[in-house]
């Protein structure tokens, strides 16, 4: 339960991570808020020879609104985006989960890049991301790449980032007029690792919705002006689809259940509460 | 024959409850250890050593961290913040009273991350509802209490802090 050996990296700016990743490839690690790292270092399923720590590093610690979507750095926390000031107006579906991303006492020092680089198929920011089609902002000393969601995130705790690359920041897309809203989660205690996540986006007859825990990476599909027993054979489809597993957390017949139920109810919340944004347009 | 480089220890110096110090650390030693081992305080607890159960949750800064998810060399400048902070002159903190009346703990393992959660979360919401400390109390595992004495205490400091000053007549 303790880390083995390692180097130790404080970076004073973006290029000497850079430099270092360069130089170092596959055994260097990029630290910020070190929530999962750490557990990972402790336990020994990573045993890295350079740790990177880019917390302290002022560049990527920002959280910028640019129209169209919220660019947040690197080093920028769960905590700092929850009290960003315009969250509830402008980024409605990560004000509903992001209070589900583990706790008071993890959010103060995990962050929102950390997540997302990290893609837990559990975990609430990668789901938020896929289902809002967010992007991830990669650098190394090659260049600056942009990649979507779906291109970044390939699998269980495995993503499209090369060994000399970092994920500086990641773009949410702001809130779609007269759109709606809704996300759930189902965990052993508020806080802990989602048995499933459900995240929806309602607008005109147009659905999207996002499972996140059942399989390997979050799902997202999209339906338009589906009739109301077509929605029911689509989530059973799905939840076929997700293929998820029998474990000590929920049988697999259990998950398809929570796609079903839960998928409907979070879709019917996304749109009560899009038509209450008409309402008080 | 040098050491390699993974095992050298660095200089760490940062504010400790109220006090400069200083010592050093290979990289790969937590806080959570640090503290106990190297600066004695012992009442940073351990437990899970993955982030989970919220034992050594001490304040790095202000902020409520969980220490055996940090390295003692990550805190170098900062300001770190123990258990052993909230007592002063041997009387215990109005919390810590509290947590003692209300019996916010039987075996006291989990305690001193909490008392430390407690004071961090309080200096960001001064004026909790019972839901709201009770969402920041998940944050920790107690197989003692049940919570409820915690919860009772922490709504009794809450009311005693927002009190108005007395006004003095004249």
């Amino acid at each position: 339960m303790k880390p083995k050996g390692f180097e130790y990296l404080r970076a004073h700016s973006v290029e000497q991570a850079l430099d270092s990743l360069a130089s170092n490839g596959d055994d260097a690690k990029i630290i910020s808020g070190g929530n999962s790292l750490m557990a990972m270092l402790n336990f020994r399923l990573l045993e890295p020879k350079v740790l990177i720590d880019i917390s302290r590093l002022e560049a990527l610690s920002g959280i910028e609104y640019k129209g169209d979507y919220l660019e947040v750095g690197a080093a920028a926390t769960q905590a700092q985006l929850q009290a960003w000031p315009g969250l509830a107006e402008r980024m409605p579906l990560l004000a509903l989960a992001v209070p589900h991303i583990g706790h008071f006492q993890t959010r103060s020092k995990g962050t929102v890049c950390g997540s997302i680089a990290h893609s837990d198929p559990s975990s609430e920011l990668p789901l938020c991301l896929a289902l809002l089609g967010g992007s991830v902002v990669l650098r190394s000393k090659r260049g600056e790449k942009v990649l979507k969601a779906a291109d970044f995130q390939l699998g269980m705790l495995s993503t499209a980032c090369a060994d000399d690359e970092m994920v500086v920041a990641v773009r949410f897309p702001v809130k779609r007029q007269g759109a709606g809203y809704a996300f759930t989660e189902v965990a052993r205690r508020k806080g802990d690792f989602a048995i499933i996540a459900i995240a929806a986006e309602a607008v005109g007859g147009t659905i999207r919705l996002g499972i996140g825990g059942v399989a390997d990476k979050p799902a997202v599909r999209e339906w338009s002006d589906l009739a109301t027993d077509a929605l029911d054979d689509k989530l059973n489809e799905l939840a076929w689809e997700l293929g998820g597993n029998d474990d000590i957390h929920a049988s697999a017949k259990y998950r398809r259940q929570l796609v079903r139920r839960l998928g409907r109810e979070v879709i019917e919340t996304a749109q009560e509460n899009g038509v209450a944004v008409k309402e008080t347009n | 024959m040098s050491q390699p480089i993974e095992n050298q220890k660095q200089q760490v110096n940062f504010t400790l409850n109220g006090r400069e110090v200083g010592g050093s650390a290979e990289p790969r030693k937590l806080l959570s250890d640090f503290l106990r081992q190297e600066m004695a305080l012992t009442g940073v607890h351990v437990s899970c050593e993955h982030g989970i159960c919220g034992c050594c949750t001490v304040r790095i800064d202000g902020k409520a961290v969980r220490a055996c998810l940090t390295l003692a060399v990550q805190v170098d400048g900062r300001r770190v913040d123990t258990v052993e902070s909230l007592a002063h002159a041997g009387e215990l903190s109005d919390l810590q009273k509290a947590f003692r009346k209300h019996h916010g703990l039987q075996c006291g393992y989990c305690t001193p991350g909490i008392l430390m959660s407690v004071e961090a979360f309080l200096e960001i919401s001064p004026k909790p509802n019972e839901e709201e400390i009770r969402d920041m109390l998940g944050g920790h595992i107690c197989r003692c209490t049940g919570y409820t004495g915690m919860v009772r205490a922490i709504k009794e400091v809450v009311e005693q802090r927002n009190e108005p000053v007395p006004l003095i007549e004249v």
